[in-house]
């Protein structure tokens, strides 16, 4: 192997770069330097942003085993920006008496975890992708578990601990069959060797409940509400948007680069699964108190209607779901921003009751709140909407008309919940609101941040045209 | 089409106000706010107006009909191979009328809002909202293609749940923008389906229907589906029945906004979507047209009922509001070709009827405003006698009432005989029920005129300070805009020649009375104010008091807006969450954690060693993870293969 080919993996050479770098800046900067460490990481992350920016061309490594392309670079670009919005909103979390310390730990293995994403996004062979994976979730754990005096953020990570182990071990007896039915695990290889036999199913069953399981679809979903309630809210967020995002990239370029010939049972499995995992988290999303786990049950809503576009397998499919995913992201981490300010700001206020009143003391959080609630809930002309209605499109194009109609259906009883968050904020009377507070820095230039995205992504329709461009060449 | 590059500055110029009002309102005051956005929408009436002129003015085609302008049509986002969605202008008759409508009303509501709103909190805030929504139902009118026109649709809701629930403190309000919200949301579902249903079929949304004619054509039998699904959109905005829920609920929001949105634009934008598929409906879909003329006969009929009987004034104006969008329906469903002589004269009436009742009503609602603002009530029982105090609401007002009762020679006269002309060549039977419909709403709305301003004086209330404020007439702010819409009421109907200019076909139509229909008519509505007056003018109410009481049922039936609202309630409440949502948590709570903590009791022996673990739950997911995968494997091969043990 010509080892100068590494050379060729730009996205991740650079994020190793930075973790070793933060390693030492963690070990020799005195207490004088970490203070800055905040500002060096973000500013470090901008750098990665901007020097991966341009899409690369396509990049084949040890016969296909890493494999590049512009869109995989748009999509690592679009995980590391939200790893960004991720870290700068952690600030005052990790100025905390029991969290500052350990501050480093949190970026190196905030990255470690992006790390995975990026090599899971760029394999061409499903031991690379299986270590990416695994690379993501392991150290996941830790970050879910970082509050670690606090019982619950524990019990969450030994859950998801467990949950994750499981899927992983399910998912490695998928791909074990599909190489003893195949002799291979190159996605080369693979689409010409696969057919509809009963054993492929078999592995394919196994390898997408995995999936499902990091995407949180149900029945794969159980885990979501408990981990995401316990871990710490930065934690959350990352989970809900970032590390989802890339599975679900992922989930749709595996399918249509190994599993096409099994196209139609993949698309009865996923038929069913979109259709219970929107229309069960939106019944439960309803009943929820705590603000946390009412976002677990709209993410996992929210992931049935990623894979509407993953059920389809076209490019413009391809398009529609990357662009799904970057609307989602600034909605949600602008979401998560602000319940992750409030909680620190009011010893750790979660309950949507304690959102009463909060537009009467804290307005401006409350209107970017609605705005990336309106957003999540698809309304024009934010750009959810149009993350929506392409989705949409595209799964009607490809002949799913049921289920379209089920999703529809789906969105009005979404916007109603969604509306319970905004009435309680601006109409329940409270004796007793969360009081009026300055938010950090940070928290402010990466809600501005989320905010432009939200406003500008839909009307600016180039963004979706750049996509599709890219796509085309998977 | 150069020359009309001006008409981008009608959208662009609230647009900016909106941006500028809303990032930087509350640097100024209030009042200083609030001239910014009135001068700005002058100035886009200004460049309405002159669009239209130089529209009607500019020469005709060899046909006769007036060209149709898209003097922008950019194309915003191709999607597919043939697919594209474009954001553009389309000027042609009706969307020219529209500019017109929708720019003076909106105009008139911002300088009463100068008024009315005066010393509220969020005064900025709301200007700004005006703004945005009044670019929205711009865009909407003038859109070139239907996803345009659905882009700008569900931000006309937004907007106006914006202007509502945001400007407005009161919970009520709230509720009911987003009972509004959530209803209209719900019907566009409808609209959504239809769209893409269209554009899968004919590959195009543009509003040039003669460039896809082959398209159409061929994607024939769904087109039917796609309109009626659209039509159910329509519905919605418009507040037809089974949908009308929303629009008397959402008289709970300020005056001056109901009189934009509830009278003279949002809600009728239903009528304006149908109008705008009238060669789609008349050439591919005739039955599903004359569905929504039925659905419309009837909500016309209903809402008239109910509004003979409510006491709130404004939700009055609101049920005579759904009745009028009635008609408009009716108008376009009774069409039965695009010829305006044989069976094409319901659009002609449809849109010459928009185009009156949208400033006869939206001086009703900003009358309605300012008598509450002088009674602080919206209750009738708390008026009366207004006449002696509010010389020229009064005037005004009664002005608007002929007008809608159908009395010459006010514009509502003109325009609702054309309407029962073209019904009557449609139906007899359907001719008849609106003209009786058209006595309901004279005796309605002069129930409600007798209430306010004559009967008993109402009784004076001490104030705050102790002493007796006499109900006063509103300031010059708010009464010029009445005097200029009651000016347009007298005039529009007859020197407006409106048939020249907007006919089914797009040639030139000369309105004629029909002597019959106009004479029944006219006796008919004569005879519901006769009605009103004996019951309403005197201080005493015998013969009203004495029908509530022989008529008991149906007038508590009719109070309660024959109950539709519990039905609905009921069929959220008790059948939504009781039968499926509790149902479904039970069954997850009882059934599934039980069948599953069975299953976890087995895995909990077995792993015995792991039990010290606090968690008690993570191994019945681990269980529902695997049954799952089986359930999931299992119906895949029995689908794929229909036997499982060739495993």
């Amino acid at each position: 192997m010509n080892y100068s080919q590494i050379l060729l993996m730009r996205p991740e050479l650079s994020l190793i770069a930075l973790i070793v770098f933060y390693l030492l800046y963690d070990l020799i900067a005195g207490e004088k330097g970490r203070k800055y460490f905040h500002l060096v990481v973000s500013l470090g992350l901008v750098a990665h942003i901007a020097y991966n920016l341009c899409p690369t061309g396509a990049v084949s490594i040890s016969e296909g085993m890493y494999l590049s392309s512009p869109i995989i670079g748009i999509v690592k670009t679009i995980l590391t920006f939200g790893t960004l919005i991720v870290v700068m909103q952690s600030d005052l979390w990790l100025k905390r008496e029991d969290t500052v310390i350990r501050r480093g730990e949190f970026y190196v293995i905030t990255l470690f975890t992006l790390l995975g994403m990026f090599y899971m996004v760029s394999s061409g062979h499903f031991l690379l992708f299986f270590i990416g994976l695994e690379m993501a979730s392991v150290p996941m754990s830790c970050l879910v578990a970082f509050n670690k005096y606090n019982h619950e953020s524990v019990e969450a990570a030994a859950k998801y601990v467990l949950s994750a182990l499981f899927s992983s071990g399910l998912m490695m007896f998928g791909i074990s069959f599909i190489y003893g039915l195949n002799g291979s695990l190159y996605f080369n290889d693979l689409l010409q060797t696969i057919t509809a036999s009963p054993a492929q199913i078999m592995a394919l069953v196994f390898f997408t409940a995995g999936l499902g399981f990091k995407l949180s679809l149900v029945p794969f979903h159980l885990w979501t509400a408990d981990v995401y309630e316990g871990a710490p809210t930065n934690v959350t967020g990352y989970l809900s948007v970032v590390s989802k995002g890339a599975v679900a990239f992922v989930t749709l370029t595996i399918l249509l680069k190994v599993f096409v010939p099994l196209l139609g049972e993949w698309q009865q499995m996923m038929w069913w699964m979109i259709v219970a995992s929107i229309t069960i988290a939106n019944l439960f999303a309803i009943r929820q108190k705590n603000i946390k786990r009412f976002f677990a049950f709209s993410s996992i809503s929210q992931a049935g209607y990623i894979m509407l576009a993953a059920i389809c397998a076209t490019p413009v499919a391809m398009t529609s779901l990357v662009y799904y995913v970057i609307v989602y992201m600034v909605a949600n981490l602008a979401v998560f921003g602000i319940i992750s300010v409030v909680e620190q700001r009011s010893n750790g206020k979660v309950g949507i009751s304690d959102y009463d009143g909060f537009y009467q003391t804290n307005p401006k959080l409350a209107f970017v709140m609605t705005i990336a609630l309106f957003s999540l809930a698809g309304i024009p002309p934010f750009a959810g909407f149009f993350s929506k209605i392409f989705v949409f499109w595209a799964a009607f194009k490809a002949g799913f008309w049921v289920l379209v109609f089920i999703a529809l259906l789906n969105t009005i009883l979404s916007l109603y919940y969604y509306l319970l968050i905004v009435k309680a904020m601006y109409i329940t009377p409270n004796d007793n609101p969360i009081t009026h507070f300055k938010s950090d820095g940070y928290t402010r230039v990466s809600l501005v941040l989320c905010l432009i995205g939200v406003l500008v992504l839909g009307i600016v329709s180039s963004v979706f045209g750049i996509l599709n461009a890219y796509s085309f060449g998977l | 089409m150069e020359q009309y590059s001006i008409t981008l500055l009608v959208l662009l110029l609230p647009l900016a106000a909106f941006l500028f009002l809303g990032l930087f309102g509350n640097r100024f005051k209030p009042l200083t706010a609030g001239l910014i956005a009135t001068i700005e929408m002058a100035a886009t009436t200004v460049i309405a107006y002159f669009t239209a002129f130089k529209y009607f003015t500019s020469d005709r085609l060899a046909d006769g009909t007036f060209a149709t302008c898209i003097p922008f049509d950019h194309v915003w986002l191709p999607f597919g191979k043939t697919l594209t969605f474009n954001m553009g202008i389309l000027l042609d008759p009706i969307s020219v009328m529209m500019l017109i409508v929708i720019t003076t009303v909106s105009l008139m509501v911002h300088v009463y809002s100068l008024g009315y709103m005066k010393g509220e909190k969020g005064f900025q805030r709301y200007f700004a909202f005006l703004s945005l929504f009044t670019m929205s139902m711009l865009g909407l009118v003038v859109a070139t293609n239907i996803f345009q026109m659905y882009l700008f649709w569900e931000l006309v809701g937004v907007s106006s749940y914006l202007l509502i629930g945001f400007y407005y403190t009161k919970p009520s309000a709230i509720a009911a923008s987003k009972k509004a919200f959530i209803v209209t949301r719900f019907a566009d579902l409808g609209f959504l389906i239809g769209i893409l249903i269209y554009g899968y079929y004919v590959g195009s949304y543009s509003f040039e229907y003669s460039v896809h004619i082959k398209a159409i054509a061929a994607a024939g039998t769904v087109i039917p589906l796609a309109l009626g699904l659209m039509i159910i959109g329509g519905a919605g905005k418009s507040a037809m029945f089974p949908f009308h829920l929303w629009l008397p609920d959402a008289m709970e929001g300020p005056t001056p906004v109901s009189a934009l949105i509830h009278a003279a634009t949002m809600v009728v934008a239903g009528v304006y979507l149908i109008a705008r598929l009238f060669p789609l409906f008349i050439g591919y879909a005739p039955d599903v047209l004359h569905i929504a003329g039925y659905v419309g006969a009837f909500t016309a009929l209903f809402a008239a009922v109910i509004a003979c009987v409510q006491t709130d004034i404004k939700r009055v104006l609101a049920f005579s509001t759904i009745s009028q969008i009635g008609f408009m329906i009716v108008a376009l469903g009774v069409s039965t070709s695009t010829d305006p002589h044989h069976g094409g004269l319901g659009y002609m009436a449809s849109m010459f009827h928009l185009f009156t009742h949208a400033m006869f009503k939206a001086l009703l609602f900003l009358g309605a405003g300012a008598v509450i603002h002088a009674v602080h009530s919206n209750e009738m029982k708390d008026m009366g006698g207004l006449r002696k105090y509010m010389r020229v609401t009064h005037f005004t007002f009664l002005i608007a009432c002929l007008a809608i009762a159908g009395i010459p020679p006010f514009s509502g006269f003109f325009s609702k005989d054309e309407i029962l002309v073209a019904t009557f060549m449609f139906s007899p039977v359907m001719g008849y029920l609106m003209t009786f419909i058209a006595g309901l709403t004279a005796f309605y709305m002069f129930r409600l005129y007798y209430n306010i301003f004559w009967a008993k004086p109402c009784e004076l209330k001490a104030g705050h300070d102790g002493h007796v404020h006499t109900p006063h007439e509103a300031p010059a702010v708010m009464t010029v805009p009445l005097v200029i819409l009651a000016a347009l009421t007298c005039v529009v109907g007859y020197i407006v020649p409106f048939g020249k200019f907007i006919s089914s076909d797009g040639s030139a139509y000369h309105i004629h009375i029909d002597l019959k229909v106009a004479v029944t008519s006219i006796v008919v509505a004569v005879i519901g104010i006769g009605i009103a007056r004996v019951m309403y003018r005197g201080a005493s109410r015998k013969i009203a008091d004495g029908l509530e009481r022989n008529f008991g049922l149906l007038y508590r039936a009719a109070v309660k807006r024959f109950y539709i609202d519990e039905i609905y309630q009921f069929i959220t409440h008790k059948i939504i969450f009781a039968l499926i949502s509790k149902p479904v948590a039970w069954f997850d709570r009882h059934v599934v954690d039980a069948f599953f903590d069975g299953l976890a009791w087995i895995a909990h022996v077995a792993a015995a060693k792991i039990k010290g673990l606090q968690s008690g739950n993570v191994q019945s997911y681990a269980v529902v993870f695997l049954w799952g995968i089986i359930a999931i494997m299992a119906a895949l091969l029995f689908i794929t293969f229909g036997v499982f043990w060739l495993l």
